[in-house]
């Protein structure tokens, strides 16, 4: 326990930037998502196109490697960004991808008569598609957004292996100090138990507050 | 034309057509311009020099990388082995009737579910070495991979299990068979041939999940990457073709499990149990069945 205590300062800071390091790129991941989804779901060929090879690269990539290849492969070429910017740009491409694809099982799930009707109404593409699709599409798949938001909680980890040192690194370097393993890494994975629950109990009370129910 | 675009727009007329021409012209640009800005980004670091790339059409620095994807394989194989039974055992005991192993599977699944793996390993690392559990190096990468990917495979065999129509364990039941064998006999199977597409997912997963491999110093592909370009100092090149075979293997998972994916629906529409999921009749010209 005194592990703990003695360096809660240090923890604190990388559980801070775990969070950080979390809100950051879901917002991130949220926006790009919707961008593929729409690429994907364009009357475009091209787009579309464009759309799936973004889904497949970044759903067969291990995401490990993508930061290994960003940190520090890109700076031969001249790319440098700050290291925790960097490691976000990353998640946040990565998990584009995951959050792209259950954006479109969402759209799916509205009814054809709905987007008929927005046409019906002269409403074009993109208009049926902000007012009408797209809002009920991702009420309809919060679940599994939320899903995809704890993984990508799990998946900040990565960022220690290229030298951010978040909730994971901070524990690890704490260990390596104090040689306390479990308490120092069951705190860990306490908080990162605490911060998906809390993911859990915010999707579970959005799913409740903005589901529809057909 | 599939089911979404058939729900987003209709034919396109003229008007239409001439929209979608300039939008294509207009994202063929962007592409393009996109490309030459890579290609000027490496041009002008001098990383497209023929001599940067050359090393990889020689046979050792090939042999070297399958060497490392060999070993990639070899863990993937070895956790997805080890995790699918372990898997299976939780799943089994999540809707067991005993409270008791219930709640044990249920905690393990919940706590490894939301522990990020990297943890795991450097518990392996650097934890269970001090009370004397010092693997070889080949499994300090396996066992924590094991560890949590069996919770993933847990939940995708409970979800296949309980997807299952209630009236076939209450069949089995009925014709005087045990739990344990309505499980075996009649559940089981059916629930893995629905599940098969979502494990060979899972098996991406789980591939990408190897490359942590680089964190242990266990030779996979992305530690074998790693160590070539710290050797000849193509650090760009090195990881862009590590990312490419990374991208091939998956890739070909990911299409073997939509080919799945494609079967088991035929499967399920002969059987006729599954029609609520077909589409609705107005668009069955469009689906491929």
């Amino acid at each position: 326990m005194e592990a703990l205590t003695a360096h809660l300062s240090q923890l604190g800071h990388g559980l801070v930037t775990t969070v950080e390091l979390t809100v950051v790129t879901t917002v991130g991941a949220m926006l790009l998502g919707i961008v593929v989804a729409t690429l994907r779901i364009a009357p475009v060929p091209l787009l579309r196109a464009i759309g799936t090879a973004y889904v497949e690269v970044f759903q067969n990539l291990p995401l490990l490697a993508l930061l290994v290849l960003f940190v520090f492969a890109l700076p031969t070429i001249g790319i440098t960004f700050p290291l925790f910017t960097s490691a976000a740009i990353v998640i946040a491409v990565y998990e584009g991808a995951y959050l792209a694809e259950a954006i479109r099982a969402g759209i799916n799930t509205v009814g054809v008569g709905q987007a008929e009707a927005a046409r019906a109404i002269g409403l074009t593409f993109g208009q049926s598609l902000r007012h009408v699709i797209l809002p009920q599409g991702l009420r309809a798949v919060i679940q599994p957004i939320g899903n995809i938001c704890i993984a990508l909680l799990m998946n900040t980890s990565l960022a220690a292996a290229v030298g951010v040192v978040e909730l994971t690194q901070a524990a690890n370097n704490v260990n390596l100090v104090e040689a306390q393993p479990i308490a120092v890494f069951t705190g860990a994975g306490l908080a990162y138990m605490l911060l998906a629950l809390i993911i859990g109990q915010v999707t579970g009370l959005l799913e409740r507050r903005l589901a529809i129910v057909r | 034309m599939n089911k979404t675009q058939q729900i987003l727009f209709d034919e396109p007329g003229p008007r239409a057509q001439r929209r979608i021409r300039i939008a294509t012209v207009l994202g063929a640009i962007l592409l393009v311009g996109a490309l030459v800005a890579a290609v000027y980004q490496f041009a002008s670091h001098g990383e497209l020099a023929a001599a940067r790339w050359e090393p990889f059409t020689t046979w050792p620095i090939w042999r070297y990388l399958l060497n490392g994807l060999w070993a990639t394989l070899r863990a993937a194989a070895a956790t997805a082995v080890l995790s699918a039974a372990l898997g299976l055992l939780l799943a089994l005991g999540r809707l067991s009737t005993h409270r008791p192993l219930r709640w044990l599977a249920g905690a393990y699944v919940e706590i490894f579910r939301t522990v990020p793996t990297l943890l795991l390993i450097y518990v392996t690392l650097f934890a269970l070495p001090q009370y004397g559990l010092n693997f070889p190096l080949f499994w300090k990468l396996v066992v924590p991979l094991v560890v949590s990917n069996s919770a993933a495979f847990a939940e995708i065999f409970r979800s296949g299990i309980l997807a299952l129509d209630r009236g076939q364990t209450e069949a089995g039941l009925a014709i005087g068979l045990r739990r344990g064998q309505v499980m075996a006999l009649v559940v089981l199977p059916q629930a893995l041939l629905q599940l098969a597409p979502s494990l060979v997912s899972q098996l991406v997963g789980l591939l990408k999940d190897t490359s942590l491999g680089f964190v242990v110093s266990y030779t996979e592909l992305l530690y074998s990457g790693q160590v070539l370009a710290s050797y000849t100092h193509l650090l760009i090149q090195t990881f862009l073709v590590v990312a490419l075979i990374y991208l091939v293997v998956n890739a070909s998972l990911s299409k073997f499990a939509r080919v799945l994916q494609a079967r088991n629906g035929r499967f399920g529409g002969r059987r006729g149990r599954r029609t609520a999921e077909l589409p609705p009749p107005l668009l069955e010209g469009n689906t491929p069945r």
